[in-house]
């Protein structure tokens, strides 16, 4: 009898499911961990990995001088914030695309993405460069509330309204946002650029406190609905008769959502592409399972920004790519590769 | 474990109009009736995704609209008409996914609930599609998962909304002998009379929203209940066991027979070589 019960207990588990969630959970942080000391030292001035350990944790033989002066000031908080700006806007990804049962969900789809843009232009504009986070964040809660007002139809959440709301708000926004640029004096135009494509460079100390709170308390809070996240997949039908009140559910994940994108934008820019593909990526490793999508894309979004802002430094020098140049460019293909793997799967 | 249903007074308009029906602990009630008579409206009451607009619903004396989601779906699992066809889980991950009302926010699966799945999934004829990708399965495939599903609640009261639509014959028979067998109460809505007569305790009929009968299958499916709720004349007789055996007049209603087999015929003089 045992013999059997321990039999079966193998059969139920899911393929591929012999390491345990806070196995790969350590396996990624491990790798972050590295990947955040090694892209320290990657740029215009290459520091060794040792050095930038060393000066990191201030041991007694770190090295002094502008070495020091880099690493402490200019990259360590830029390399924080690719990894904060990343694992924030993956975890918001995994999340909408579970809430509103679309693969192709991202937070440009509530409008939030484009909103900060647009937030932060105005600022811009208006010669209120110093209120530039403030205004960004404003500007995707406005235009997160306009999408929500919009897609609520009598007190119930539909995901269809939401979605078709949410691409024609970004799209006007996206519109003004534009035309503001093209408008802007030469002086302005770069960093008004810079704010339509993301961008992390110049980041100091000081930018990363709210973001890093933020995303770090919404990826636990989306963590712990993941189990109602899942039952969401049975549509409203399954799920309230799973006992999920449904409609309160999407309601707070949504909201929960925007507040995560606008803290990560308003620091970052509009940066495309990452929230649709890491979560994409993770299921395809570990399953649909979302206590396992979740805490894992916000994870391998970390280290997919801390990467590609590497290569924002290094492929253009001496200037920079902006951000979501590059992770459009992955974005693509990226694309192709799914639609192949649709496409097997309708075949088969 | 089974509860009882009372379902008092309730209307939902347009479509549910004072409806009073209850079915005691362990009962099998059969919903029949025409096409938007409303016997997934009602279903959808009882499980709470539609708020009637009056009544009240209790299962074993609690009240569904103000328990909390979570105690109802503890008591209460429903197989649906059209559950989503775009999972990317796998089969066993969609009967997982009735234990979500007994977890909590991270729970895992214990051993027994583990063995209550591959139970579930035996007893649903499922267990060999375990692995397989749900959206790869079946219409009837699909049916059987979500009722492998919700036996995984272990629920007190079972509500099936045209469970036996896409299956085919003999998995129609086997699982009205399964819900027979659970041991729980069951509501069902049904539209094959015939099977519905077989497989139920008590039918009640749903016309235009309105309770238009209710009683044992061989008092209810009549005539006199085909004309006048489903329009059709058709012929009710009863079989060795009691239970109504319907004959649908379609042969009769068509082309005259003489025609038929006039174009059947061969023609005279036009040897067929």
């Amino acid at each position: 009898m045992t013999v059997r019960v321990a039999a079966r207990r193998v059969s139920t588990d899911p393929p591929g499911r012999r390491v345990t969630l806070a196995g790969s959970v350590a396996l990624l942080g491990v790798v972050l961990g590295i990947s955040l000391i090694a892209a320290v030292g990657l740029g215009p001035v290459d520091i060794p990995f040792t050095d930038v350990w060393r000066i990191v944790f201030a041991t007694r033989d770190a090295p002094t001088g502008p070495l020091a002066v880099i690493v402490r000031d200019i990259r360590l908080p830029r390399v924080l914030l690719g990894a904060i700006v990343g694992a924030g806007l993956a975890v918001t990804g995994a999340v909408l695309q579970g809430v509103l049962r679309n693969p192709l969900a991202d937070p440009y789809l509530i409008g939030a993405s484009s909103g900060a843009s647009l937030g932060a232009v105005l600022a811009l504009m208006s010669g209120l460069s110093w209120l530039l986070p403030v205004a960004a964040f404003t500007g995707a809660m406005v235009t997160f509330t306009v999408v929500l007002l919009l897609a609520r139809n009598g007190g119930q959440l539909g995901v269809t309204r939401l979605i078709l709301s949410g691409v024609a708000v970004a799209a006007l926004a996206e519109a003004v946002t534009n035309f503001m640029v093209l408008n802007s004096p030469d002086s302005q135009l770069r960093s008004a650029l810079f704010w339509t494509l993301g961008g992390l460079s110049g980041t100091q100390w000081g930018d990363l406190a709210v973001p890093a709170i933020v995303v770090a308390v919404f990826v636990v809070w989306f963590w712990l609905r993941s189990a109602g996240l899942n039952a969401l997949v049975l549509g409203e039908e399954g799920a309230t008769s799973l006992g999920v009140e449904v409609n309160r559910l999407r309601m707070r994940l949504v909201i929960g959502s925007a507040i995560t994108v606008g803290a990560v934008v308003s620091v970052s820019g509009g940066i495309g592409f990452v929230a649709l593909m890491v979560p994409h990526a993770v299921r395809m490793i570990v399953g649909g399972d979302n206590r396992w999508v979740v805490p894992l894309s916000a994870l391998a979004g970390a280290l997919l920004m801390v990467w590609v802002d590497v290569g924002a430094r290094l492929l253009n020098q001496p200037d920079e790519i902006p951000i979501g140049v590059i992770t459009a460019m992955l974005g693509a293909p990226f694309f192709l590769v799914l639609l192949a793997r649709a496409n097997r799967r309708a075949m088969s | 474990m089974s509860l009882s249903l009372d379902i008092e007074d309730v209307s939902w308009a347009p479509v549910l109009h004072d409806i009073t029906l209850s079915a005691a602990p362990g009962e099998i009630l059969g919903l029949i009736g025409p096409n938007g008579g409303g016997k997934s409206s009602l279903l959808r009451c009882v499980y709470r995704r539609q708020r009637p607009d009056r009544g009240r619903i209790t299962v074993d004396g609690l009240d569904v609209w103000t328990a909390g989601a979570g105690e109802v779906a503890r008591r209460v699992a429903v197989v649906t008409q059209e559950p989503p066809a775009d999972l990317e889980n796998s089969v066993e991950q969609v009967v997982a996914l009735g234990r979500v009302p007994y977890l909590g926010s991270l729970g895992r699966l214990t051993i027994a609930e583990h063995d209550l799945i591959e139970d579930a999934m035996e007893r649903c004829a499922v267990r060999a599609l375990a692995r397989r990708p749900y959206a790869q399965l079946s219409g009837g495939e699909r049916q059987r998962v979500h009722l492998a599903r919700a036996l995984v609640q272990q629920p007190g009261l079972l509500l099936l909304d045209e469970p036996t639509n896409h299956l085919d014959l003999r998995h129609q028979v086997e699982l009205l002998r399964l819900i027979r067998s659970l041991g729980v109460t069951v509501v069902a809505a049904l539209h094959d009379l015939q099977l519905a007569g077989a497989a139920c305790d008590r039918l009640a009929v749903l016309s235009g929203g309105r309770l238009v009968a209710d009683g044992p299958p061989a008092k209810v499916v009549t005539t006199e209940l085909l004309t006048d709720v489903y329009g059709v004349d058709a012929e009710v007789t009863h079989g060795s066991d009691g239970l109504p055996r319907i004959n649908l007049p379609l042969a009769r209603q068509s082309v005259p027979s003489g025609r038929v087999s006039a174009i059947m015929a061969p023609s005279p003089g036009r040897p067929v070589r």
